[in-house]
């Protein structure tokens, strides 16, 4: 028993009573005990977590077991769950307890599994390398002095070190794609409105989209089917049905030349490896442009900001949250209470948004994004005229330092692989399918809306292929030894 | 120099729906602080707005009742703005594609004169209202109630087409008319039912630009739009005349001094950013919406009076009165439905109707007597069973006890005298036990009829017709 097999193996050892849920649990719970350096979650929900596996073991006892039942997961701390903290990874939430569950929280929790905590992100979700988190970055399980991606990092890691088999996560310009492939596992950002927004707090809402890290293509698919759905307390969720786990055989594969091209050379040499790969299973590879790819980043940091720049607002002291003590009138409490509890990352993007929204550069920044957004949309409509996934690269290199990227800029630039997808409202995740300087690299398969099943598909033949998702980090060995050990480096 | 005022109100109608316009939260007024707002009135991390239907479906209404514009679709915008009774730091409003475009409606007589006048409406768009701030319930402390926080409003923009205070009065008067008459507002001003903000200005009569102009807030009764808008005109023409210059700011009524003052100054005019909100979807009016919504539509306030005027010959005044409250106007068309006399029924809807419901403090709807029991009673008026003053007895025991109409009749003993020699006799016995007054009314004291008939009345017991008895009089006497 341990949380580095599948869903699929763990629910087979509960339902053969090879081990209880609440030996699972207690086994998860002692890693995350043990692995508490790498600083993966902020809330650790134990005697929820034992209670929930108690019931599950009833629930199997009695021969009612969801397609969950008994399996460890962790949510990222942007959902809201009923009677646990929710932080977002801030201290204007630190000790926000919401009276409800989410919808993702309350569907996951409806099959069965059981939430061990919430796990660290970047605040507000506002980050790619997790620094930003009011409780200090999660470390890469690969390399804890690297960072493990953001915003999702926690969960990505903590999948990654084998705390839990799964975990949820949410993307509004990479944050689940780029934390799987710095981390080595698999990633899911849903297409826009497949799955509900109900209580997962508001970083840009028209991007923000929760999806799933897994083991694997087909955990991920079994996550996916539990969480998608029409919610009417969501009017953005959408009811296309449940997800077709197929697509096309054989596939045409897109590579978009503005993704692939300039590529630093041993990264670009693992990730056509694995494009290769695909071909050998019978698909067909295909060059293309995304002409507008390179408008992406600016584009998306003008519409994320301006969104949030409101859905922040709510964050005034009065009502719930981080309160700033003896301010003597309204706006002195608005002050102190927002300058703090929000970390600087956070008010930058509040700053952006609100200048671009603001009366005479409204039009030249917000407009003007929102027409970029169109034309980027544009183009991977007009590419899936012709192909039936495109594949990418996730991130321009393999998992960075923890405080090596300073510029905020620079870091922006880390997301301009996944933003395009985003801004497009496309389903996209990464698969680990490489290792570089014994770091694991992720290839983007990138659907058109609500052809998850597509992408799913041929992550999920990749994996039959290769065993690139099941490697993992030793995280028992400090980092030196563990170099030695891994030897994992080859195509 | 003679000065002419410009005026524009804009109206904030609370659609009286029973739950909110984006959360399932009741919407009940007067309810414990706090008690009807749900997390997305509260602005919790997580939740998300969800469009009230009906909201969207009264808007519609009202729309079709001004003849207004109604796009295919609509749209929703964050307006952003702090205030410590705005949960979310942004309003939920409709600011480039509100749902009810240009509109208009026509005053019959405004403003005291004769002359109707057309009032353009610019637009009516829907939006979520902030919560209370209260700011005398805690020593030195602010209280926030939330209860109010997300009911649906419709804000009505006239355009600045009002020339006098009684003609702004008569527009907010004739949409309070209008919005409870399509049962989209209960129209309670007292509780903020419906708000109103003026924004005036003054020109030299003739000028064709306009005047900088003023806002003022807190206008919530006809009185107070009329009082507030000739002091600020006043106050406006002063400035003029005194060589200054009108600033343009937001002024706000106080009702218990009687004048405006300023609130804010136009150097702190507010940039809202208003953007389409991300969370709700772009609204489709579709055909079967407008089609729900023009099945909602009653017959309108002015198509009533129209009708009460023209076609059954009541007064300007009582058709105004009756179509002024909608269920007074419904009261009184159930009683026309049962076949009474429109002009008896009016006088006892306005009369006597009335007066029993003030001295009870209840309202038409309640009114323990049926408009179809009224009509009955007016019945019995009219072919002479009883007189209109015993009828009153009757309405008053129905009223108190219930029970059949002609049995109460019998029972108090109301029904008229029919036997014209019977009172033919008690009117010559009268006559000869009074020859004094017989003399003096004779030479010319003619107010003594009323002596006559009051005898007369009293030895019947009221059961005489008195126009009856005054005929009889008449002929009996030789008066003239």
């Amino acid at each position: 028993m341990n949380a580095h097999e599948s869903i699929a193996e763990l629910r087979r050892g509960l339902l053969d009573k090879r081990y209880s849920a609440v030996e699972l649990t207690e086994h998860c719970l002692a890693e995350i005990d043990t692995s508490a350096s790498l600083n993966c979650f902020i809330t650790v929900a134990r005697d929820e977590a034992v209670a929930a596996a108690k019931a599950a073991d009833a629930a199997i006892a009695r021969g009612e077991a969801g397609p969950l039942t008994g399996v460890p997961l962790a949510h990222k701390d942007v959902f809201c769950t009923e009677g646990v903290r929710t932080t977002c990874g801030s201290r204007m939430l630190a000790n926000f307890i919401a009276p409800y569950d989410a919808t993702v929280v309350s569907k996951l929790a409806a099959a069965g599994a059981v939430c061990l905590g919430k796990t660290n992100m970047d605040e507000f979700a506002m980050g790619s390398s997790n620094e930003t988190s009011w409780f200090g970055p999660a470390r890469n399980p690969w390399d804890p002095e690297r960072a493990p991606g953001g915003s999702s990092g926690g969960s990505a890691a903590a999948v990654s070190a084998g705390l839990v088999p799964c975990a949820t996560g949410t993307d509004t310009g990479g944050s689940i794609r780029q934390p799987a492939a710095f981390c080595g596992v698999t990633g899911l950002k849903p297409t826009y409105g497949r799955v509900s927004r109900y209580g997962m707090v508001a970083f840009a809402s028209s991007l923000d989209q929760g999806g799933a890290f897994a083991r694997d293509a087909d955990d991920v698919a079994t996550l996916l089917k539990i969480m998608e759905g029409h919610d009417p307390r969501d009017s953005t969720s959408t009811d296309t049905g449940p997800t077709a786990f197929r697509g096309p055989e054989p596939m045409t594969i897109g590579l978009p030349a503005e993704y692939w091209d300039n590529l630093d050379a041993a990264m670009g040499a693992r990730l056509e490896a694995a494009t290769r790969e695909l071909e050998a299973a019978g698909h067909a590879l295909t060059t293309l442009s995304l002409p507008h790819t390179r408008a992406a980043v600016s584009a998306y940091y003008v519409i994320a900001s301006a969104e949030a720049s409101a859905n922040l607002s709510r964050y005034d002291g009065v009502r719930f949250g981080y309160r700033a003590e003896a301010s003597e009138d309204i706006d002195e409490l608005y002050r102190r209470s927002r300058a703090e509890g929000f970390g600087a990352e956070v008010k930058r993007r509040i700053l952006t948004g609100t200048y671009a929204l603001s009366i005479g550069y409204y039009d030249a920044y917000y407009l003007q994004a929102q027409r970029v957004r169109r034309l980027i949309r544009q183009d991977f409509l007009d590419a899936f005229n012709r192909v039936d996934v495109i594949a990418a690269p996730v991130t321009p290199s393999v998992a960075f330092e923890l405080g090596a990227v300073t510029d905020p800029v620079d870091m922006y630039r880390q997301d301009a692989f996944t933003i395009p997808a985003s801004l497009s409202g496309l389903p996209a995740m990464s698969m680990p399918c490489g290792m570089l300087d014994r770091l694991p690299v992720g290839l983007q398969l990138i659907a058109p809306h609500f052809e998850e099943g597509r992408i799913l598909n041929l992550a999920a033949q990749y994996q039959r292929r290769t065993d690139w998702h099941r490697r993992h980090p030793d995280i028992s060995i400090d980092a030196g030894s563990r170099a030695e050990r891994e030897g994992a480096d080859a195509v | 120099m003679q000065f002419e005022s410009v005026i524009g109100l804009e109206i904030h109608v609370q659609l009286a729906t029973r739950s909110k316009i984006f959360s399932g939260a009741a919407t009940a007024f007067g309810a414990d602080p706090n008690t009807q707002a749900c997390p997305v009135d509260l602005g919790l991390p997580g939740v998300l707005p969800v469009l009230n239907r009906e909201a969207v479906r009264m808007a519609l209404t009202f729309g079709l009742a001004i003849d207004g514009e109604i796009a295919p679709t609509c749209r929703f915008d964050r307006k952003n703005y702090f205030y410590p009774d705005l949960p979310k730091g942004y309003q939920i409003s409709q600011f480039e594609q509100p749902i009810v475009g240009r509109g208009k409606i026509t005053l019959e007589s405004a403003g005291g004169t004769d002359k109707a006048r057309t009032i353009g409406i610019t637009r009516a768009h829907l939006e979520e209202d902030a919560g209370k701030s209260l700011h005398d319930a805690f020593a030195g402390l602010t209280g926030v109630d939330l209860n109010r926080a997300g009911t649906p409003l419709l804000e009505v923009v006239s355009d600045p087409d009002l020339r006098t205070p009684e003609e702004a009065a008569a527009f907010f008067r004739e949409m309070h008319v209008l919005v409870r008459t399509l049962r989209i507002c209960d129209g309670n001003l007292n509780e903020g039912s419906m708000r109103c903000d003026a924004n005036i200005s003054v020109r030299p009569v003739g000028a064709s630009e306009l005047g900088e102009r003023t806002e003022i807030k807190n206008l919530n009764s006809f009185r107070f739009v009329e009082r507030a808008l000739r002091h600020e005109i006043e106050r406006q023409v002063d400035v003029l005349e005194s060589g200054g210059q009108v600033e343009r700011e937001t002024r706000l009524y106080d009702a218990e001094r009687d004048e405006t003052r300023s609130m804010r100054g136009k150097e702190l005019s507010d940039d809202y950013r208003y953007f389409p909100d991300p969370d709700l979807l772009p609204v489709r009016i579709t055909p079967d919406l407008l089609q729900e919504a023009r099945a909602h539509l009653p017959e309108l306030p002015w198509a009533k009076r129209a009708r009460y005027v023209d076609d059954l010959g009541l007064t300007d005044y009582a058709a105004r009165a009756l179509v002024s409250d909608p269920d007074t106007a419904a009261f009184f068309d159930a009683i026309l439905d049962s076949g009474a006399d429109a002009r008896l029924a009016a006088n006892w809807v306005m009369d006597h109707v009335a007066a029993m419901l003030n001295r009870h403090e209840t309202d038409i709807a309640q009114c323990p007597v049926s408009a179809t029991q009224v009509a009955r009673l007016i019945g019995r008026i009219e072919d002479g069973t009883i007189s209109n003053t015993a009828a009153k007895t009757v309405f008053d025991a129905m009223w108190e006890e219930g029970g059949d109409i002609d049995a109460i009749i019998d029972a108090k003993g109301l029904r008229q005298m029919r036997d014209t020699d019977e009172l033919a006799r008690i009117v010559a016995r009268i006559v000869d036990q009074h020859p004094e007054q017989v003399a003096e009314l004779r030479a010319g004291k003619t107010r003594l009829l009323g002596f006559f008939v009051g005898q007369v009345m009293r030895e019947t017991r009221g059961k005489a017709d008195p126009r009856q008895v005054n005929a009889l009089l008449k002929q009996t006497l030789g008066a003239p």
